[in-house]
Parts: structure tokens; C-alpha cells; sequence
């Protein structure tokens, strides 16, 4: 079937040649070109492994993405936790009694600590510019046993919470007026050890 | 004439024993200086001759100038060529040479001579126109430097002695912080120098030999460190976990420190051997804040800060922490504010800070007498804190806000004349007198 087809196109193409050279010359026949099957497959083949990937990428980047916001909500979950154990709390005037307001700040402290039993704090007590310079030290130790004993009343247990005084010694805000004063007589709680992937309390 | 020659004698006498062992009153040849009782005699302090004269003139002028008891005449110019007729070609006065300084108000003369034995000195009785003591001061070689000024500053307290019968504090010096660190400053204001510090250190006190200095240091390990000043060795105790030691004090004999411990339940005082040792608990605070404790000088009682009744009070208990009683009164305000007590080494009186009546918050320096208990203010110039006597029971260093920024500044507490020890733009404050250093 291909031949006879093959041949009278021969006979047209050689009588267009004599009508235009005047040597006309015998045009090689075309090899037909083989058909080869192997790499339409690898084609195919090639076209999903593409889309196979694109999809796993796609779903790589997701769960990065995922991975990254998750993250990030347990680094902010983290930095509260930590803001909440380092929140300071505030005295009176020549007082160490704790106040009503300032106990909501050692209520948040408490089921982090009973959560991550490996967390350690150092509560170091303030105290104003006024006042006796050396009565001062005693003082801040006596501000700082405040909220350790209420936190221990709370079941954190004594070793990990350790307490010093600065006594007047620094203040965070120099000027003399009791705006300034106020924001002085003020525990600090650091945290020393344990604070690697803390867990929520339960409180939390 | 016989009984210049009788005074000379008995000077002569003085020579031969030590500096320290001299009584002259138990010699019994001692001519006291004439002058009006109650009144400050005048001196003059003759230009010195030999090495370094003029610095020694200098710094005996000062030292009695700060001794408050007498009043030190300056030669006016116009009178100098007087004063130089007055004297031979070897330096001394001529017995008519005494009018120009009775004309001058001077009650008594000081005449010294840098010799190669060491500082001659003359006390001349312008009165009776004679020399009434006269003795020889070894002094260090190196001019000017620490020991040789503090060797002057000796001949000022004993010459101070001889005029006035009372030996100066010029030979003296005061501890104190800035920085954190402690310092140690003459009493004129000289040779300032700081120690090697193991933390941030408060609150110094002087040991009774004023060999040894100890302080305290707050924060992470706080405890009491004793600095030699010799070795320049420190030990340091008290370091306990929750707790913070501070205010230490050496007993008058030299054998204890009692400090303050505040731990779980509030402070109280405590009694540690200075050579190392347990220590005991002398107050029993129940909670309260028990701080900042002052030997008598017969080291028989304590003087502390106490809130055991609310605001702080002064009190005094036996020094094993028995028969404690309020010294201050509470009545007197309801919120007072007493604190920092150091007594007088004469015993008799205690200084002490309080907010004045007004309750302003402002601190000022008080005295009370043992006796009738009257408070006696001192300061009312900026805020006064943290007085500490010096061992002539008259003069006090205290911190004060007065030039700006805390300093220390030296009172008169009879005639309340001041004068400014440290300078600069960081706080000194905390200022502890030392007792009269031995050479």
C-alpha cells in the first residue's frame, strides 16, 4: 500500500525537476523514520514524575509552612510562658506584704513552674531610693521571700527558687518622685535553668 | 627664766619615752597653754624650715584649721616683716619677738624645724613668752608620700594636744563606697585609694586597730568579706544560699563581727568570730528587719535598727542580745523613720538618720544624748545619711545631697561648720571613721 503511493509522488517530483534543471538529478528516497515507543513512555513517564513532584514539593512546602507557623505559636507560646515567669510584682512604701493585685502575677507563674519541673527562678527583691541605704538590703531580701514563700505555699518546691536583694542598689528609673518610686519597690524573677520547650500548665 | 627652764626639762623628759605612752599631766611638768576657757586659742604656725618646710606648714595649718578647736592665725603680709624681726638669725623667737604675735591674737606659737633626726617642734606660750613643749617626730624619707603625710598629720594631733589638751583626728581615715567599691580617703581629703573588691561591696567598718576593714556585698553570694590592709589578703564568711549579710561591725575588742542576715523571715543580727567560726544569733526579730548594729565603745551594748514595732527605731540591747528597749520614741510620729545608729566613742551619745517631724522623706542627721534622750538636729541642708563619729566624739562624716549628687561631707557637731571630703560625679557615700592609726 505504501509503495503505490510512494511511486506516482516519485514520478510527479521527478517531472517537476525536468520541467525546472536541465540536469535533472534522482532525489534519494527517505528513509521512513522508526517508530520508537520506549520514549513516548519515558515521556509519559517523565510528565508524571514532574507532577509527582510538584505535588510533593507542594505538600512539602505546606507542611514547612505548617511546620513554621506551629513554630512560631510554640516560640510565642514559649515568650508568654517566659513573660508570665518573669513578670515583677510591686510594693508599698517600706512594706514586703504582697499586694491583692500584684498575686494574679504569681497565679500565672505557678502552673508553668509545676509544669516543667526542671525550671529554676532567682527572685531578687528592690526596694526605692528612700529609706535607710543599708536597712534597704534587708528589705529586698524580705520582698523577695514574699513571693518565693507564696510560691512555694503553691507547691513549687524551695530548690528552685532562690532569692537575693539588691536593696536600693538598682534602680530602674532614677527620678525622685513616686511615679518613679513606685516602679523601684519591685520583685524581679530571672530565670536560671529548665527553660528549653517548656510545657503549658495546666492552668494555662 | 627658772621656770622656762623647769618646762624645758620636763619636755627633755617627754623625749626619752614613747609618743604613745605620753601623759604629760601624770609627769606633772606639763604647763598648760594660757588662754581663755571656752574660747578657741589662736596659733601660729611659723614657716618650717628644712626639707619639704612649706608643705609641712601647709598641712599642720589645715589639720588644726579641721581639728575645730583652735583658731589658726595667717601671718598678714604687712605683719611678716614683724614676725621675721621677731626671730633670731637661727629661726627662733626672740623673747621680745612675742608682742608682734600677742598683737596677731595668737595664744600660742608652733615653731618646727625638718632636721635629719626628724621633725623638731616647739610649742611657745605667747602669754608667758616661753617655750612651753617641744619634741622631735621621726618622719619617713619620702616626702609627700603617704606615710610621711600621715606622719605630719600625727605631730598636728599631738601639737593639737599640747595647745588644746585633746589629740586631733588629723591622723585618720574614713572607708567608704562608690562605685560599689570601697575607698579609703585621709580625713583632709588626700591620698584616696580604692581596695581590691570581692563583689559589690557596702557598708565598710574599720577593725578597733584599724588593721583590718570589713565590708559587705549584696546580690548572688552575698557575704562578709575582711580585708587586711597590710597583706592586702581578704577572707570573707556568711555566703548562704537565700540570704543577704550586710552591715558588718568589729566588737571594741576586736575579737567578733556582728552583721545583719536576712533571709526567710525578715533579718536579725548575728555575732560571727572575726578569725573564722559559727555564729550566734543575737536578735530575735520574729520576721521584722533587725539591721545596722553600733558597738558602745565599752562593747557592752548594741545600738540597732529595728522595724519589730512598723516603721523603724533605733534600740539598744546588751551585746549578747539581751535587755532590748526602744531608745528612740515611737510616739513621736506615726511615721517615723529612724535608722543608722553609731555611738560617740565617748559613750555618751548616739547619731543617728530620721526623717525630720514633717515626715518629708528626707533624711537628717541627729544626735541624742544617753543621758536625756533630746534629739539634736545637725544637718537641714539637702538629705544627710549614714552619720559615722570620729574617735574625738565631736567631728562626724555623713553622706549629703547638699552639692548634688551624694558626697561625703565632715560636721563640727559643736559649731556645725562643715566641710566637703569627696568630690566628682559619682555617689560616695557610707563613710566609717577610722580610730587614730597608729604609725
Amino acid at each position: 500500500m505504501q509503495s503505490s503511493r510512494i511511486l506516482p509522488a516519485a514520478l510527479l517530483a521527478l517531472a517537476a525537476l525536468a520541467a525546472c534543471h536541465k540536469k535533472p538529478e534522482v532525489a534519494p528516497t527517505p528513509a521512513p523514520a522508526p517508530i520508537d515507543s520506549t520514549a513516548i513512555k519515558q515521556h509519559i513517564a517523565d510528565s508524571l514524575a514532574m507532577v509527582a513532584k510538584a505535588r510533593a514539593d507542594s505538600l512539602a512546602r505546606a507542611a514547612a509552612e505548617k511546620a513554621r507557623e506551629d513554630s512560631i505559636a510554640a516560640a510565642a507560646a514559649q515568650a508568654k510562658m517566659r513573660a508570665a515567669l518573669t513578670a515583677m510584682i510591686h510594693f508599698d512604701f517600706n512594706k514586703s506584704d504582697l499586694r491583692p493585685e500584684d498575686q494574679a502575677i504569681l497565679d500565672a507563674k505557678i502552673p508553668i513552674l509545676l509544669a516543667n519541673p526542671g525550671l529554676t527562678l532567682r527572685i531578687a527583691g528592690n526596694t526605692d531610693e528612700r529609706g535607710s541605704t543599708e536597712y534597704n538590703l534587708a528589705l529586698g531580701q524580705r520582698r523577695a521571700a514574699t513571693a518565693k514563700r507564696y510560691l512555694t505555699d503553691h507547691g513549687v518546691a524551695d530548690s528552685r527558687l532562690e532569692t537575693v536583694s539588691n536593696g536600693e542598689e538598682k534602680p530602674l528609673c532614677t527620678e525622685q518622685e513616686e511615679s518613679c518610686w513606685s516602679q523601684n519597690r519591685r520583685d524581679e524573677f530571672t530565670v536560671t535553668g529548665g527553660d528549653t520547650g517548656m510545657l503549658k500548665g495546666s492552668g494555662n | 627664766m627658772t621656770k622656762a627652764r623647769f618646762a624645758l626639762a620636763g619636755a627633755l623628759l617627754a623625749l626619752a619615752v614613747p609618743l604613745a605612752a605620753q601623759d604629760t599631766t601624770a609627769q606633772g611638768v606639763h604647763i598648760t597653754l594660757q588662754y581663755n576657757v571656752g574660747t578657741r586659742p589662736g596659733v601660729v604656725v611659723l614657716p618650717v624650715a628644712g626639707a619639704g618646710g612649706d608643705s609641712i606648714q601647709t598641712i599642720l595649718q589645715r589639720d588644726l584649721d579641721y581639728g575645730d578647736r583652735v583658731n589658726v592665725i595667717a601671718i598678714p603680709d604687712s605683719m611678716a616683716a614683724a614676725v621675721r624681726g621677731g626671730l633670731d638669725s637661727t629661726g627662733k623667737v626672740r623673747t621680745m619677738g612675742y608682742a608682734v604675735f600677742k598683737t596677731l591674737g595668737a595664744a600660742a606659737v608652733i615653731q618646727a624645724t625638718n632636721t635629719s633626726r626628724g621633725l623638731h617642734v616647739a610649742l611657745h606660750d605667747v602669754a608667758r613668752g616661753q617655750v612651753i613643749d617641744v619634741n622631735e617626730f621621726p618622719l619617713p624619707p619620702d616626702s609627700l608620700s603617704r606615710g610621711w603625710r600621715m606622719a605630719v598629720h600625727r605631730v598636728s594631733d599631738e601639737v593639737e594636744r599640747w595647745v588644746t589638751g585633746v589629740r586631733g583626728i588629723a591622723a585618720t581615715r574614713i572607708a567608704y563606697v562608690r562605685n560599689h567599691a570601697v575607698r579609703i580617703v585621709d580625713s583632709d581629703g588626700a591620698d584616696d585609694l580604692t581596695i581590691p573588691m570581692a563583689g559589690a561591696g557596702m557598708s565598710p567598718a574599720w577593725s578597733p586597730d584599724a588593721r583590718m576593714i570589713a565590708y559587705s556585698t549584696f546580690g548572688e553570694g552575698s557575704r562578709i568579706v575582711v580585708y587586711t590592709l597590710a597583706t592586702g589578703q581578704s577572707r570573707s564568711f556568711g555566703e548562704r544560699r537565700n540570704t543577704n549579710v550586710s552591715t558588718p561591725v568589729f566588737s571594741p575588742d576586736g575579737s567578733a563581727i556582728v552583721y545583719t542576715l536576712a533571709g526567710e523571715n525578715g533579718s536579725d543580727l548575728f555575732s560571727a568570730p572575726v578569725g573564722g567560726g559559727p555564729a550566734a544569733r543575737l536578735t530575735a526579730g520574729g520576721g521584722t528587719d533587725n539591721s545596722t548594729p553600733a558597738f558602745s565603745p565599752d562593747g557592752r551594748r548594741i545600738a540597732f535598727t529595728s522595724g519589730r514595732a512598723g516603721p523603724p527605731e533605733i534600740y539598744i540591747m546588751d551585746a549578747d542580745g539581751t535587755n532590748v528597749s526602744m531608745f528612740t520614741d515611737y510616739a513621736f510620729s506615726t511615721r517615723n523613720y529612724r535608722s543608722n545608729p553609731d555611738w560617740s566613742p565617748d559613750g555618751l551619745s548616739l547619731a543617728y538618720q530620721a526623717y525630720q517631724p514633717d515626715s518629708s522623706g528626707v533624711f537628717q542627721i541627729f544626735t541624742m544624748s544617753l543621758r536625756d534622750r533630746t534629739p539634736h538636729q545637725l544637718t537641714s541642708d539637702g538629705e544627710n545619711e549614714d552619720p559615722s563619729w570620729a574617735p574625738d566624739a565631736r567631728h562626724l562624716v555623713f553622706t549629703s545631697t547638699r552639692s548634688g549628687t551624694k558626697q561625703l561631707w565632715v560636721i563640727d557637731s559643736q559649731s556645725g561648720r562643715l566641710r566637703q571630703l569627696t568630690h566628682g560625679a559619682a555617689m560616695s557615700r557610707l563613710g566609717a571613721w577610722s580610730p587614730r592609726l597608729a604609725p
